[in-house]
């Protein structure tokens, strides 16, 4: 990093440790890296369960971190592939756009939120409103995700390998949610689909690509919106 | 928004650094909440029988005048502007009307056999410096930093509440309908300080558990009758609990070895306590009560 002590080499990536270095020295260094780098390969350590870890990059990079992060992990993230090796906090990969992200613990609330496009993988659990506002990412969830997922979500797909909480897809747009395990209960307007051949095929590509080997996408069922709450219905006019 | 954090041996080889762990934690909680910060350390039993945590008044020759008074033996220690008084539990009425003649301006802020509770304004870590935070021991300990949001940035409006006999609450969250529930228990006898809704919430979990109800039932109760958000931290005698609302937007982290379980309302918090690397970290679910409890 340009002079900056303590960074190594290690397995051609750059190591950076973020007990002596401050984020925002570190992001000034990720966020200056073109499309055409090459220095592709980076490793964070000690994030200490700090905030805003490798948020903002828009690179085709490779980014481990080794260890817990705080709040909005890899948030906005674009082209790159961000690796957490730990849990994340609230908010990891929220407003995605592209690449991947990968929790390989838990992640908290709101993992993955309004994010537009991307990969988020979370090898854990997720905590409540996972995916809430997606508009067009891809959220692998491999354990379970709390109440209210998917809420107001609007493109994209929601896979979760485990239970899901409370509430889910309440308000649902047009993503779709998958669920192997049990739903506690369904959000307003959210229902469960016949699954079709589209459908699987978009679920099992998406297992493939999360490394899920092990679940078969018959496993899943489908929810998506049942669309009563797109339009104005008189009816209800006396709610207004 | 605020900052809560707690800390529970489960184990005595811990039990001398607890005020340090806990003034590091924090400290680290500054950013969640820099106008207050309080704490509660649960200590070993005075061998007077009661120690009251005062604030405010005269301190300088209060033990004298109230041993001159009663006739009753009590030690004081001031820190900072609180002070530690003990005294024997049989004598807990004397002085209480001894000290409200002597000192009416002075509170007691807290009450117990084994809990000490300070607080103040300004930022956590000069707080706990003030009050020599790092120099106590105990068992379990609880401490807040607070942003202020439902009442006004003073001492007494600062975190932890204590309503009841070595029992004290953090909050971090903001309570819907607490102007209801504090008429409520004001019928029901219970006092109040502060128009905070957090010491509505503490009020609520005292006057359950004063009809028998152990702190995990009380906290139980709690979750159909407290409205709003809410992550609480509990401190009783021997317990410690948790318990987040049904929303549960108010954040929350455990960690728990085999000597200690530790809360933060981020892992930051966390990070330098011994073995952390190892703990089982966890997010406490919602509507779902964490207790823990010392052998007595």
């Amino acid at each position: 990093m340009n002079g900056v002590p303590l960074r190594g080499e290690a397995a051609g990536r750059e190591v950076v440790d973020l007990s002596a270095i401050s984020l925002r020295e570190l992001h000034g260094v990720l966020h200056g890296l073109g499309p055409d780098t090459n220095r592709t390969g980076w490793r964070l350590l000690n994030p200490d369960g700090r905030h805003a870890v490798a948020v903002g990059l828009d690179a085709p990079i490779d980014v481990i971190v080794e260890g817990h992060v705080g709040y909005y992990a890899a948030g906005m993230n674009a082209r790159a592939s961000v690796t957490i090796n730990g849990n994340a906090g609230p908010g990891v990969a929220e407003n995605m756009m592209s690449g991947i992200v990968r929790v390989r613990g838990d992640a908290s609330m709101a993992a993955g939120a309004t994010a537009h496009g991307g990969l988020l993988v979370i090898e854990g659990n997720a905590g409540a409103r996972c995916g809430i506002s997606m508009k067009g990412a891809d959220i692998v969830v491999r354990g379970s995700v709390g109440h209210m997922s998917g809420f107001m979500a609007q493109e994209g797909n929601l896979v979760v390998c485990g239970d899901a909480g409370d509430a889910l897809g309440d308000s649902l747009y047009e993503a779709r949610i998958f669920v192997a395990g049990a739903v506690k209960s369904l959000g307003a307007d959210c229902e469960e689909k016949p699954m079709g051949e589209a459908d699987r095929a978009a679920l099992a590509a998406l297992l493939d690509r999360a490394g899920i080997a092990e679940m078969e996408p018959g496993a899943f069922r489908l929810f998506g919106s049942a669309r009563r709450l797109y339009h104005f219905h008189v009816d209800n006019a006396n709610a207004y | 928004m605020c900052g809560i954090v707690g800390l529970f041996l489960k184990t005595p080889e811990l039990e001398p650094q607890i005020g340090r762990l806990t003034a590091e934690m924090l400290a680290v909680m500054s950013d969640r909440g820099p106008d207050s910060a309080g704490f509660a350390v649960y200590g070993r039993p005075s061998p007077a029988g009661l120690k009251f945590t005062l604030r405010g008044g005269d301190f300088t020759s209060l033990a004298a005048q109230l041993t001159a008074r009663t006739g009753v033996e009590v030690t004081l220690e001031r820190r900072d502007d609180h002070a530690l008084l003990t005294l024997p539990a049989a004598a807990e009425a004397e002085i209480r009307a001894a000290l409200a003649l002597i000192s009416p301006e002075t509170l007691i802020v807290g009450a117990g056999t084994r809990m000490e509770l300070y607080k103040g304004v300004g930022l956590p870590a000069e707080v706990s410096a003030r009050f020599g935070l790092p120099g106590m021991s105990g068992t379990h300990a609880i401490g807040h930093t607070r942003m202020a949001t439902e009442s006004a940035v003073t001492t007494a409006g600062a975190h932890p509440f204590s309503t009841g006999r070595d029992q004290c609450l953090v909050h971090n969250g903001s309570l819907s309908n607490h102007n209801n529930i504090r008429r409520a228990l004001v019928r029901e006898g219970q006092v109040f300080e502060t128009a905070n809704d957090s010491e509505v919430a503490a009020g609520y979990l005292s006057w359950r558990m004063g009809r028998g109800e152990p702190l995990d039932q009380a906290l139980q109760s709690a979750l159909s009758d407290l409205d709003g958000f809410y992550t609480f931290v509990v401190g009783t005698e021997s317990g410690f609990g948790v318990l987040r609302d049904s929303v549960a937007c108010k954040p929350a982290v455990m960690a728990e070895t085999d000597d200690y379980v530790a809360f933060g309302s981020e892992y930051r918090a966390l990070t330098r306590l011994p073995g952390i690397a190892q703990a089982r970290i966890f997010e406490p679910e919602p509507q779902r009560v964490y207790f823990w409890q010392r052998a007595a």
